[in-house]
């Protein structure tokens, strides 16, 4: 069976091993970072690509921020996604709420146009909200199952199992369809865009919509470092010779 | 009276710790207004449980009983069952683990509702003039938001591993109470049906001792070492994303933002240079050790404890340490 895919992703500063934030605190000083696509939905992504290849079909890539993340919609596209859609804001970051409401007037919009999704992947969560909730919250609003933490999907016949990573191995989902999954790093291995994706993705079309804004009720005063004990670190030697020192260490941590 | 109404989940016959990590976040909520503190769980409790819940200083413990709420309950199913507790015991604050499932049904709970939820929180108040006040962290831990919830009912998740579990100044009595809830049946429909355990060894996320090995590893093969001096610790093997990303290891071994977050006794990080990503993975470990060439490396300047070499010279011989201490071999 022919599938069609939605995979909704969200445009990230890709940090180092520093976060700079900006004067008034509101948000990271992207001056010197590039952007990228939440791990999580990268893999999300590579999902989509790769079902889509075993079973037909065809694969849309929804983003919700401002027009910069025609980036990230390229770099879908150019990993194997047909469609590109931009449902376009200012630069400010919209909450849980106000994101899970506009992406799901696109959902309904597109659906509208093009007949339903079988399956709609959400990342688990994102790089830097992290709120946990968005993929819920669409999947509630359009009546459909959800499930979070997956690291596997196969669609049989009418229906999809989906396995959720826990501690001590996997739980096992089936699902009907059409439905939901917020899914994690792990699912598979993100490919690196050949040189035929990247000129497919640089010509591609880019639908825009227009969303109207919820006020959804969370709101940001301020972001700050946490405070940091400045440890100073001990240097227990430079090689070899070191063991004798390490193994103390293992001593006082009581693991001899 | 306000309850703070918080869902627990058990490990075993006693409560998982992010469960009661977010027992205490949740009663220092409660103390400062004067609240009470009421816990609910899937299930019967067991003894042990019960045992925790009294430590933590809850009144009352709700368990929710159903034909379809068990382990393998869907976490709209128990979001739902929360949701109609919380409307019978009138508006106040419904908090849960920011562990993966509590995450789960604490998003169902906030899209039935249609109310606003604060993920992984460490502070939160009612602020003068209505709503919340709430820190939460962002980018896995390092960095933190103050918010502004505008909502009566606070809806929260604990962050995991920012509040430490301790024990009530006066237990509580735990006074065991069931509520059946009505759930429709299509609220099952995502309900567990089979599972696969790995099996044996240590789990990443509880080991006393993580073995964490990045590029500088250089191989699958490479981490042959680390497991010997894991298994001879008694600990777990990680990993960063470089090794994932490269085949190296399983991505069930990944430490960090969009793997597992440890916070064992000690972490050994061999050649790992410590991008924000790996680095709020560990960052809750009590001690922190970097074996790494590069005494510039982000992981060396931010742990406890440094070696400035290569891991495949210490390691060996680390090993060979360690058996002569434990006397074996």
């Amino acid at each position: 069976m022919a599938l069609n895919i939605l995979v909704a992703v969200k445009r990230v500063p890709a940090p180092g091993a520093k976060i700079v934030l900006t004067e008034d605190a509101q948000r990271i000083d992207t001056k010197h970072l590039g952007f990228t696509v939440s791990p999580h939905e990268e893999c999300a992504v590579e999902e989509a690509v790769q079902l889509t290849g075993q079973h037909g079909g065809e694969s849309t890539v929804l983003t919700l921020g401002p027009e910069v993340a025609e980036e990230q919609l390229r770099t879908a596209i150019s990993m194997g996604i047909n469609h590109g859609v931009l449902v376009a804001t200012d630069d400010e970051e919209w909450d849980a709420i106000a994101t899970a409401a506009a992406l799901t007037d696109a959902i309904t919009t597109l659906e509208a146009e093009r007949g339903a999704f079988d399956l709609i992947l959400f990342g688990n969560e994102s790089a830097d909200a992290g709120n946990y909730q968005v993929g819920v919250r669409v999947a509630h609003a359009l009546d459909r199952p959800v499930v979070s933490g997956i690291k596997d999907i196969e669609v049989t016949g009418d229906g999809v199992t989906m396995k959720r990573a826990v501690d001590d191995g996997f739980e096992v989902m089936q699902l009907p369809l059409p439905a939901v999954a917020a899914v994690k790093e792990g699912i598979n291995l993100p490919r690196y865009p050949a040189m035929r994706g990247r000129l497919i993705a640089k010509k591609a079309q880019i639908r825009h919509i227009t969303p109207e804004q919820r006020q959804g009720g969370l709101s940001r005063v301020r972001l700050r470092h946490p405070q940091q004990d400045q440890t100073e670190t001990q240097i227990l030697g430079t090689g070899a010779e070191a063991a004798p020192a390490v193994a103390r260490i293992f001593e006082e941590v009581g693991l001899l | 009276m306000t309850t703070v109404l918080t869902y627990v989940e058990r490990d075993g016959d006693t409560l998982a710790k992010p469960s009661r990590e977010t027992l205490t976040f949740a009663r220092s909520l409660a103390e400062a207004h004067g609240w009470g503190l009421d816990a609910a769980l899937v299930g019967d409790p067991t003894e042990g449980s019960l045992a925790d819940l009294r430590a933590q200083g809850v009144a009352t413990v709700h368990a929710l009983v159903h034909d379809h709420l068990d382990d393998d309950a869907a976490p709209a199913a128990v979001a739902e069952a929360l949701v109609q507790l919380h409307t019978q015991l009138g508006p106040g604050v419904l908090v849960g683990p920011g562990t993966d499932h509590g995450a789960e049904v604490m998003a169902h709970v906030g899209a039935r509702t249609d109310l606003p939820l604060a993920a992984n929180c460490t502070t939160a108040a009612p602020a003068d003039g209505g709503g919340w006040d709430l820190t939460r962290v962002r980018w896995g831990g390092v960095l933190l938001e103050d918010a502004h919830l505008e909502a009566d009912v606070a809806l929260l998740t604990a962050a995991p591993h920012q509040t430490a579990a301790q024990s009530a100044g006066a237990p509580g009595a735990a006074e065991l109470s069931t509520f059946k809830p009505e759930l429709d049946d299509a609220l099952h429909v995502t309900r567990v049906k089979e599972r696969a355990t790995r099996g044996g060894g240590i789990s990443l996320a509880t080991a006393p001792v993580v073995i964490s090995g990045g590029r500088g590893v250089g191989s699958a093969e490479g981490f042959g070492i680390l497991e010997e001096l894991a298994e001879l610790l008694g600990g777990a093997v990680g990993c960063s994303r470089v090794a994932t990303n490269n085949g190296w290891r399983s991505h069930n071994d990944q430490v960090g933002q969009t793997g597992t977050r440890v916070a064992p006794d000690l972490y050994v990080a061999c050649g790992i240079s410590g991008a924000t990503q790996h680095w709020v993975g560990c960052m809750s470990s009590k001690k922190i050790l970097a074996i790494n060439t590069d005494a510039e490396a982000p992981m060396v300047t931010r742990a406890d404890y440094a070696v400035l070499g290569d891991l495949h010279e210490l390691l060996p011989a680390l090993v060979e340490e360690v058996k002569a201490r434990r006397g074996v071999g």
